[in-house]
């Protein structure tokens, strides 16, 4: 079976999708043209992923319709969008880690015995297209971020497909990952198939798209053709992108605007203060942990973060960041190695007491760790501080001084909630993470460890949560960042660190233009000839 | 303070939800019944007579005593999401104590004194024997539920090793222990027939619901059953935790059962378990996790328990059709959770953690004996 | 001591290991099953006692073993329609349903024996057994092993067809995907619901197979609580064995040994007193469990609902 591209055009007129308190997709139409690169850019929460779920067959809207060729269609389950040649590669994984790369492949596949031949020639096939090699039998656990999209991709595009659909694939990858699936979607491309490359960076929609729609609070705010954007250079294309997002406000927003829409290699601004001269707030001397075996472990870490100072941390999701952060909070313990806060020894010591020392954790897992859904907003600011005066008064709850305080916060930090009594896990995933901040940033903090802190949030809150840690650090407070987003880590950072497999593997200042680069030079040089 | 927010119209929404499936229960039951050739009016008007007129709520009352403080016993694991299913193994551990050890003490010193000690010992040695579950589920992670049941297993068959042996009365050939007299057996309260074990009961409930509910070592029972991950966060001890709650918890259960010996049985005999755990365990969920919430409901089991058993011989039925009604009642408890959720009937009974964890029953090695 | 190594007894001690093992193998492997599509069957014991009760009374009344068998599938797996509707078409919990089934399974095959049976106690008799020309001539081997009734051999069959299906068949990967990760079945196109259901089924099946050995060949006879924690040592075994139906076969074979050497150390003169025996395979089993705390995986997607789209 090879592949075959349908020249169908499929089109989206009017999708209109809402839930309980937010339309997701207004009213949005496109076509999606084969042998075309579409490209969806909007900012997290714009609608992008519920249209693509439209497409998928995991939900129905409410109005509007598909068309392919100009027929009607009703994708009414992932089944239906498989049969209609829609392959969707979602954000985070579909596959299942305890199977073959082969096993993965023939899920769904109709027949009674599994054909293991046909796959493998069928992979084969696929691999060919795409430009990669997959060696179908291995685990899919064990292979990089970058392979196991290249073998989703491959099953998106199992049954023979007009329609490839890539929802923020390059989130999660290396710059060298992201050159190969670049040549993939060309390759694609060239067979005569549809793609359609959903993505929050604009540098991105320039660089591989070859039309662009632009997506705003469930609205398509803008479009720009396949002649224009031909005919645009990368500066006009991003003007005319911030123009369809942000309309009348863009001299408003100004050039943060277009920094966290991803246009441009951030830089920072310097900041002239002698960081040599402070006094080392955090230091870390060949510490090694040892969790419960399920993540990368720290391997011989060493640094120091000084006052004032924000240390990054640059490097593939799921080398060792979950296990540095959680070291340093004093939740995994350290095997060996000394971890020392203003000079002291607190490697032994646990949670609570370094929270009383002034180091805090916003922790990635905002949803299951940093927050209980099940609880109030007011509980869950003091939550870190039970049993303690004014909140506790010989074991009982003070409710009107937790009510005082977890007003003051919700004020002072924009919590968006109906009251200080709702639940907390119904709350936007920005408010979610302004609870961690408020509850962590305050009260004493003097070092906050954030991992991941703007995943997944919308451009407004963004730019909060940066400002929120560079005022820290401006009064005398410090901060571990880890993260996955480079521009981030650029924006903010003193310096950053690259860390691969638990171990640190190279050290950039942050002084100007080129940073990128040596991170990014690091971060490749560390995998380059494994994984 | 924290999880829940009770307007009045929620109260009356949770007590239908509470209310209804029991009612569902006993007309399936009823139906049941007639289908396999027996009368419910029959037995539904035997379990009123025996279970509550003339003495016989007295005897409904004192049933609720162990009931009740195995249902405490239950609801402190639970809260913490930790599935404590040993329950039968631990109670008779608590009974062994009192009906073997028991004896030997009352013969050396007072009363009161004796009483005391075997309560200690009885709770000491509930909490020893959820130590291995316990270790193991904090350390390695293993499931409860099945650790838990194992070890039940084996109490039974510890229990009947020491009926049968060391603390057997030799002066009769059944295998018991022997009897404890009248003077030495918990004292009623003046003027019924109902032991002190049933005040006790009830001031534990008050208590526990204090605890629990007011004080922070509730809230970080209640963080814990929300989320481990959230309570490490947070810097509670998730050891500490495992260990303490599932000793408290077991520890209960045993004092259920020295309690059961001290004031009504007087003695016990080898392959003898009353499976109170089983019974209880749908009234703790339908209580929400709340021991004065569960008063009631164990109060109601209790009638239909002391009434049933008589009425069930009556009525041509085997007293194991209990066992029936209990697990309809857990049924339609999840029935009309289902339908409480399409309309948003007030609170559900289950944690949000409950969906996606991992729970068990119970399982026994003994035949239960009628009671 | 000559007593014990006489081929007879011998032949004897291998026949009861299989007879023994044969009811938790049936249950384990259906357990197995329904694990691997993410089901928990905690209402186990219930079902294995239906299917017992079923199987006892069909034979009771038919005269046939083979009938007695078929009915206690068939009971078992119309006492697994709790879980069939409520779990997994509805999505309520596993874990409370199965609770329930088993203490009605317990309750009503209690009643209803003790209501048509106990005045009149039966005793089935003995299986016809099939005789296998050649190998059950072998010494001592040979008649435990190779002289077992024609459903032991069918059963075998069943087993290790299953074993098969499950790893070579398209069904069987939907089967394990649906507990590893149930949001890829979906996304492949495949129906997480249709394939849990089929699961439910077969392990209804197996498990009131499981029960019907019980009463009709191992023990030949049906009484209240016949199953005594039975079904939850195979809920042990299949946590243990990690979807390996090779694996639970040689548990299970183990813990016939466990329960066949009471009365074969009573012929030497050990007399060990019948609650050790009973709680030996349960001090086994904890003692595994220490000692391979970690070994007891279970697929990822044990006991959750799926939700399509769920946060």
């Amino acid at each position: 079976m090879t592949t075959t591209a349908s020249s169908d055009v499929i089109s989206l007129r009017g999708i209109t999708k809402a839930f309980p308190g937010v339309v997701a997709n207004n009213n949005v139409s496109l076509d999606i043209v084969s042998g075309q690169v579409h490209c969806l850019l909007g900012e997290n929460g714009a609608g992008k992923s519920t249209l693509i779920s439209i497409l998928a067959g995991m939900q129905r809207p409410d109005s509007g319709t598909v068309s392919i060729g100009g027929v009607p269609v009703d994708i009414s389950s992932p089944k239906v969008a498989v049969d209609l040649g829609i392959g969707v590669v979602h954000q985070h994984s579909t596959l299942v880690p305890a199977f073959t790369v082969l096993e993965n492949l023939m899920l769904g596949e109709s027949g009674v015995m599994l054909d293991k031949t046909r796959a493998k020639q069928r992979l084969e096939e696929l691999a060919d297209l795409l430009g990669v090699r997959i060696d179908p039998y291995a685990l899919t656990s064990d292979l990089g971020l970058g392979q196991q999209q290249q073998v989703e991709i491959a099953k998106a595009m199992w049954k023979g497909s007009r329609l490839l659909v890539l929802d923020e694939p390059t989130s999660m990858l290396t710059p060298q990952a992201i050159a190969h699936l670049g040549t993939s979607i060309e390759r694609v491309k060239a067979r005569g198939l549809a793609v359609m490359l959903v993505t929050h960076k604009l540098r991105e929609a320039y660089a591989m798209g070859d039309c662009v729609t632009i997506l705003r609070d469930g609205r398509s705010v803008g479009h720009i053709t396949v002649d224009e954007l031909a005919s645009y250079s990368e500066q006009k294309a991003q003007d005319k992108i911030l123009a369809a997002m942000f309309g009348d406000n863009l001299a408003s927003v100004g050039d943060v605007a277009s920094e966290l829409a991803g246009a441009a290699e951030a830089t920072r601004e310097m900041r002239t203060f002698a960081l040599e001269s402070r006094p080392i707030r955090l230091e870390l001397r060949g510490v090694s942990s040892r969790g419960s075996g399920r993540d990368i472990e720290a391997d011989d870490i060493s640094f120091t973060v000084r006052e004032g100072e924000i240390l990054g941390i640059a490097g593939i999701d799921g080398h060792g960041q979950g296990a540095l952060s959680e070291l340093v909070a004093g939740q995994r313990l350290a095997s060996s190695g000394t971890v020392l806060f203003d000079g002291v020894d607190i490697t032994r010591i646990g949670v609570r007491s370094r929270q009383q020392l002034g180091v805090r954790y916003v922790t990635d897992d905002r949803l299951h760790e940093g927050t209980i859904g099940s609880m109030s907003v007011a509980l869950n600011l003091v939550i870190k501080r039970i049993g303690e005066h004014p909140f506790w008064r010989a074991g009982r709850i003070q409710p009107k001084a937790v009510d005082v305080e977890a007003e003051r916060l919700i004020d002072e930090y924009d919590i968006r909630t109906p009251s200080p009594d709702t639940r907390a896990g119904t709350l936007s995933g920005g408010n979610i993470q302004k609870i961690l901040l408020a509850r962590e940033l305050t009260n004493g903090a003097r070092f906050v460890v954030v991992n991941k802190p703007t995943y997944g949030l919308d451009l407004k809150t963004v730019h909060l949560v940066r400002q929120l840690l560079i005022d820290f650090t401006a009064h005398g407070g410090s901060v571990l960042l880890l993260s996955t987003d480079l521009d981030e880590l650029i924006e903010l950072s003193d310096r950053v660190e690259v860390i691969s497999r638990g171990r640190l593997v190279g050290s950039v200042v942050n002084d100007g233009v080129g940073t990128a680069e040596k991170v990014g030079q690091y971060m490749t040089g560390a995998i380059e000839g494994t994984r | 303070m924290n999880t829940d927010t009770n307007a009045a119209g929620g109260i009356f929404q949770g007590f239908v939800r509470s209310v209804v499936p029991v009612l569902l229960a006993l007309v399936v039951s009823g139906l049941i019944m007639l289908a396999i050739g027996s009368s419910p009016t029959d037995f539904f008007a035997g379990v009123w007579k025996y279970g509550l007129t003339g003495n016989n709520w007295q005897r409904s009352l004192a049933l609720m005593s162990p009931l009740l403080i195995v249902a405490v016993g239950l609801i402190v694991a639970f809260r913490g999401q930790l599935w404590n299913l040993g329950y039968n193994g631990q109670y008779l551990l608590g009974a062994v104590v009192a009906s073997g050890l028991g004896p030997i003490l009352f013969g050396v010193m007072p009363t009161a004194l004796a009483t005391i000690v075997v309560f200690i010992v009885a709770v000491l040695a509930g909490a020893v024997w959820s130590l291995i579950p316990a270790i193991l589920k904090a350390h390695y992670g293993t499931n409860e539920i099945i650790t838990s049941l194992v070890m039940s297993f084996i109490a039974v068959g510890v229990v009947n090793l020491l009926i049968k042996g060391v603390f057997k009365d030799p002066k009769v050939t059944t295998p018991q222990t022997q009897v404890i007299s009248d003077d030495n057996l918990l004292p009623f309260i003046p003027g019924t027939q109902i032991h002190i074990g049933f005040v006790i009961a009830i001031l534990l409930a008050v208590v526990a619901q204090f605890v629990l509910t007011r004080t922070s070592f509730g809230l970080r029972v209640d963080i814990f059953g929300a989320s481990p991950k959230a309570a490490r966060h947070v810097g509670l001890n998730s050891t500490w935790m495992v260990i303490l709650l599932f000793a408290i918890s077991s520890g209960l259960i045993a004092f259920a059962g020295s309690i059961d010996i001290l004031g009504q049985f007087s003695y016990q005999r080898a392959d003898w378990s009353p499976r109170y755990g089983d019974a209880v365990m749908p009234l703790v969920f339908l209580a929400r996790f709340r021991p004065v919430a569960a008063i009631p409901f164990v109060g109601f089991y209790a009638v239909l328990a002391t009434g049933g058993t008589l009425a069930a011989q009556q009525a041509g039925l085997n007293v194991d059709f209990l066992l029936v009604i209990v697990g309809l009642i857990l049924l339609s408890m999840t029935i009309t959770e289902y339908i409480g959720d399409r309309r948003r009937l007030g609170q559900s009974y289950l944690s949000p953690g409950l969906r996606s964890s991992l729970l068990r029953p119970f399982r026994n090695g003994s035949q239960r004996m009628s009671v | 001591m000559s007593d014990m190594l006489s081929a007879a007894f011998i032949t004897v001690f291998i026949a009861t290991v299989i007879s023994q093992a044969m009811p938790l193998m049936l249950a384990a492997v259906g357990e197995t099953i329904g694990e691997q599509a993410g089901i928990l069957n905690l209402g186990i014991e219930g079902v294995m006692l239906v299917g017992a009760y079923a199987g006892f009374v069909a034979t009771l009344i038919s005269g046939s073993f083979w009938i007695g068998m078929l009915a206690g599938a068939l009971g078992g797996v119309a006492a697994n329609l709790a879980m069939l509707v409520l779990n997994v078409s509805l999505g309520l919990n596993q874990i409370v349903i199965g609770l329930a089934v088993t203490l009605i399974g317990e309750g009503i095959t209690t009643v209803l024996y003790l209501q048509n049976y106990s005045k009149s106690p039966a005793s089935l008799g003995q299986q016809p057994k099939l005789l296998i020309p050649g190998l059950g001539d072998i010494p001592v081997v040979g008649p435990a092993v190779f002289q077992q009734s024609g459903i032991f051999w069918i059963l075998i069959l069943l087993i290790l067809g299953l074993a098969f299906v499950l790893a070579r068949t398209t069904w069987g990967l939907s089967t394990r995907s649906a507990g590893q990760k149930p949001s890829s079945l979906d996304a492949a196109g495949g129906s997480v619901i249709r394939t849990r259901s089929i699961a439910v089924v077969v392990n209804g099946m197996l498990v009131g197979l499981g029960g019907a050995y019980l009463s009709l060949l191992t023990t030949a006879t049906f009484s209240p609580f016949l199953t005594n924690g039975l079904g939850f040592i195979a809920i042990v075994i299949t946590m243990l064995s990690r979807g390996r139906i090779l694996v639970v076969m040689i548990t299970s074979l183990v813990y016939g040994l466990t329960v066949a050497i009471g009365p074969a150390l009573q012929l030497i003169g050990f007399t060990v007193p019948a609650d050790i025996i009973k709680m030996l395979p349960f001090i086994i089993v904890i003692l595994m469990l220490i000692i391979f705390a970690r070994s007891s995986v279970v697929p990822p997607a044990l006991g959750t609902t799926y939700i399509r789209g769920a946060r």
